[in-house]
């Protein structure tokens, strides 16, 4: 466990996916922060582009030109066209002057319609970086991904791979070689997975790993348990705070300090089942990934930011630790 | 403006279907699911509700186990047993993508042997499973199918997981341009003029495309995919006229969309991205779902002095409430810090509801319930909190 995590900043590649909601850009910008305070400087890519990535960091939008939004995490969006237009140009040679749109629309849809083709360019994209830092040739450190939700990983993941099976010749089989050695290198590439204690992310977890290790040869980093509410009381003082929420323990508490004694215990009470139905998905989770697991506390904040990517980043690094 | 249905009781009671979006993880279908068990109770007749992707305790619950793909009676007699008055039945399906295109290919193929052709082909499987909004059209498609055998009173529909809502709505007038649109000529049209002359007869305007597919992909690639799409342009007609019925169905005014969401931040974004559009098309928008949201009692001002005095002065209390206890002080403070980490939370949430757009529709807020949605009594528990406590915005 702790060999995992003590070199996850070494690697170069190291992919945030997880189920929708859970919290995945917020941690994908926390582990950029975490690694930026180590001296390393982070390319973190939006994949699944809602173009929101930067809020983390309280920068306005970021485009496909990577903008340092906190000294060394330097952010960008991907973008299919430009992707393809870049693709064309380094990888295959193929000049693109002018509009390049009707044929990128074209092969958008040949991209739509072809297994692969569409993933292709886009992890063809971050990992001609990542090939970058690997030959010494990069102002980065390490790429960072905020990839497609659970239910599409694979297939963006898995992407060298088909085509590999579908395209027998021409340059794009040549291209998808280095690719998948990038990709299934572990002193390269981790995936991350993000969730959050709760049913239907838990499952969706464990079925994307299992998926992830039927399907691709990617190395599994570490799973991160992202809003874990707080435990609130030891055994012992639960039970002194069973016998204040007994009638009679309500009662004096509404005497002695008033009625909103009533909410104050309700609350309390509100805390503690939630906390409890999350244990539950927790141990499943524990008894069927056997990942090493980080922790990060659900936060009670009035706004979302910086403040939190940098909380969250403190608690990533005692995590680690 | 005024919400033009005063409760969740009278939209059900006018619409055919009601068709409930919104962003991942906002509990969809838990909503969708409990929106038809309410109508069983408070409105009656055979509704059905179509899920997408149920969380699996959820889904045997409903004794949709394996055979989900098609509708099955869902016993609700414990949950109804104390209501004589109420009739209703309820149904349930789940959306199976990979069968339902299979069906539809064995429907639209002009004969059997293309319909193999099709079914057969290495392509078709990762095609339907990622085809341009694929499960967003299989699920208007399975919705449109369903309505139309007229066994159901109402039909709730879960929408599936999309990036962004409105793709849902969109997805039959994309399949039809998918299968109208010049690329897919481009792409097939050496192939139907047949044989290497063909290719000398491609349009000039694709010919670059063809370069560059070409390079990138190799002719025997572009050659498989061309095959594929050239069977599956023989559905052509039946597509489009499907898909115009699909598209009529959802602006009709029979249709209504719940928008479900949580209160937080881009859900809820999302959430009123998607009103604005939906009423821009002219569709109607019956309702607003707010779920998961925190106790009222959490902007209790009582509440909040309590737990101001607690954090100050527990040990004088604790030895009021509890004397002799050396436990009751620390559990007074930890219990007052909880209450004001949740109240920010609270407090973050009401704001964000005072800010929704004064829309005309009903908003409903269902609270976080502790334990998980798994089973009929999850659903009842959030049936009442949905026909009981609608408030107009
Ligand atoms: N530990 C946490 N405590 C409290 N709130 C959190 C925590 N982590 C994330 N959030 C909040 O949850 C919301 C969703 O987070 P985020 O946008 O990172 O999710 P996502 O998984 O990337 O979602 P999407 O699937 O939409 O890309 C944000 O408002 C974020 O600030
Ligand atoms: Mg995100």
């Amino acid at each position: 466990m702790v060999e995992h995590s003590a070199s996850i900043f070494d690697r170069r590649l190291l992919v945030v996916t997880g189920k929708g909601g859970v919290g995945k850009s917020t941690v994908a910008a926390s582990l950029a922060l975490l690694a930026a305070r180590r001296g390393k400087r982070v390319l973190l890519v939006e994949v699944d582009a809602k173009g929101n990535l930067a809020d983390a960091f309280e920068h306005r939008q970021v485009g496909y030109t990577p903008v340092e939004v906190h000294p060394g995490v330097l952010v960008m969006t991907l973008d299919t066209e430009k992707s393809l237009r870049e693709y064309m140009h380094i990888n295959l040679k193929i000049p693109i002057f002018g509009h390049l749109s009707p044929l990128a629309r074209a092969l958008e849809f040949v991209a739509t319609a072809a297994p692969g083709v569409k993933e292709i360019l886009t992890i063809g994209k971050v990992l001609w970086d990542v090939r970058e830092i690997v030959e010494g040739r990069s102002e980065f450190d390490l790429v960072i991904m905020d990839a497609a939700a659970s239910g599409h990983v694979v297939a963006q993941l898995g992407a060298a791979d088909s085509i590999r099976a579908l395209v027998d010749v021409g340059p794009v089989r040549a291209q998808t070689e280095w690719m998948v050695e990038l990709l299934s290198d572990p002193a390269i590439t981790a995936v991350n997975v993000v969730t959050t204690p709760e049913e239907m992310p838990v499952a969706e977890t464990v079925d994307v790993i299992a998926r992830l290790r039927a399907e691709t040869a990617v190395p599994l980093g570490c799973v991160i348990v992202n809003r874990v509410l707080p435990e609130l009381f030891t055994t012992h003082d639960e039970l002194a705070f069973e016998s204040l929420n007994q009638p009679s323990g309500r009662e004096s508490l509404v005497e002695h300090v008033g009625s909103g004694s009533i909410a104050v215990l309700d609350a309390a009470r509100l805390a503690v089942a939630l906390r409890r139905s999350r244990a539950e998905h927790l141990g499943e989770l524990r008894a069927d990934v056997d990942l090493p697991c980080l922790y990060l506390p659900y936060l009670f904040t009035r706004s979302f930011g910086l403040r939190v990517t940098r909380l969250l980043a403190d608690a990533l690094d005692e995590e680690i630790a | 403006m005024v919400a033009d249905f005063a409760s969740l009781q009278s939209l059900l009671a006018t619409k055919e279907i009601i068709i409930c979006c919104g962003s991942g993880g906002v509990g969809k279908t838990s909503i969708a699911a409990s929106i038809a068990l309410g109508a069983t109770k408070h409105v009656g007749g055979r509704v059905l509700v179509i899920t997408v992707d149920p969380a699996r305790r959820l889904a045997s619950a409903l004794g949709l186990g394996e055979l989900g793909n098609v509708p099955r009676r869902i016993d609700i007699g414990a949950v109804d047993s104390d209501d004589p008055g109420c009739h209703g039945e309820l149904w349930a399906v789940m959306l199976d993508t990979k069968q339902s295109w299979d069906d539809l290919v064995m429907r639209h193929a002009p004969d059997e042997a293309t319909a193999f052709r099709i079914l057969d082909n290495r392509l078709y499987h990762s095609l339907t499973a990622r085809f341009v909004q694929s499960h967003d059209y299989i699920a208007m498609e399975r919705l449109y199918e369903l309505h139309e055998s007229g066994h159901y009173d109402l039909i709730v529909v879960d929408t599936p997981p999309t990036r962004n809502a409105l793709d849902f709505l969109d997805a039959p007038k994309r399949m039809a341009e998918f299968f109208r649109g010049r690329l897919l000529r481009w792409l097939t049209l050496p192939y139907r003029v047949g044989g290497r002359r063909g290719t000398r007869l491609i349009e000039a305007a694709s010919r670059p495309f063809y370069q560059v597919a070409d390079r990138l992909l190799g002719s025997r690639f572009l050659h498989e995919i061309a095959e594929f799409f050239l069977n599956f342009q023989t559905m052509y007609d039946g597509f489009v006229e499907r898909s115009v019925s699909v598209e009529r169905l959802v602006a009709d005014h029979r249709t209504s969309f719940v928008v479900v969401s949580t209160l937080e931040n881009s859900p809820l974004r999302e959430a009123e991205l998607f009103t604005a559009e939906l009423r821009k098309r002219g569709v109607h928008v019956g309702a607003m779902i707010l779920n998961k949201t925190l106790p009222g009692y959490l902007l209790d001002a009582d509440g909040a002095t309590v737990a101001k005095q607690l954090l100050e002065d527990s040990d004088g209390l604790a030895s009021l409430v509890a004397p002799g206890d050396d436990r009751t002080a620390r559990v007074m403070r930890t219990i007052a810090q909880s209450y004001q980490n949740f109240a920010i939370v609270a407090a973050r949430e009401a704001e964000l509801r005072a800010g929704l757009s004064r829309e005309s529709h009903l908003t409903i807020g269902v609270p976080a319930r502790a334990a998980d949605i798994s089973d009929l009594d999850g659903l009842g528990w959030i049936s009442v909190h949905l026909f009981d406590n609608g408030s107009v915005a």
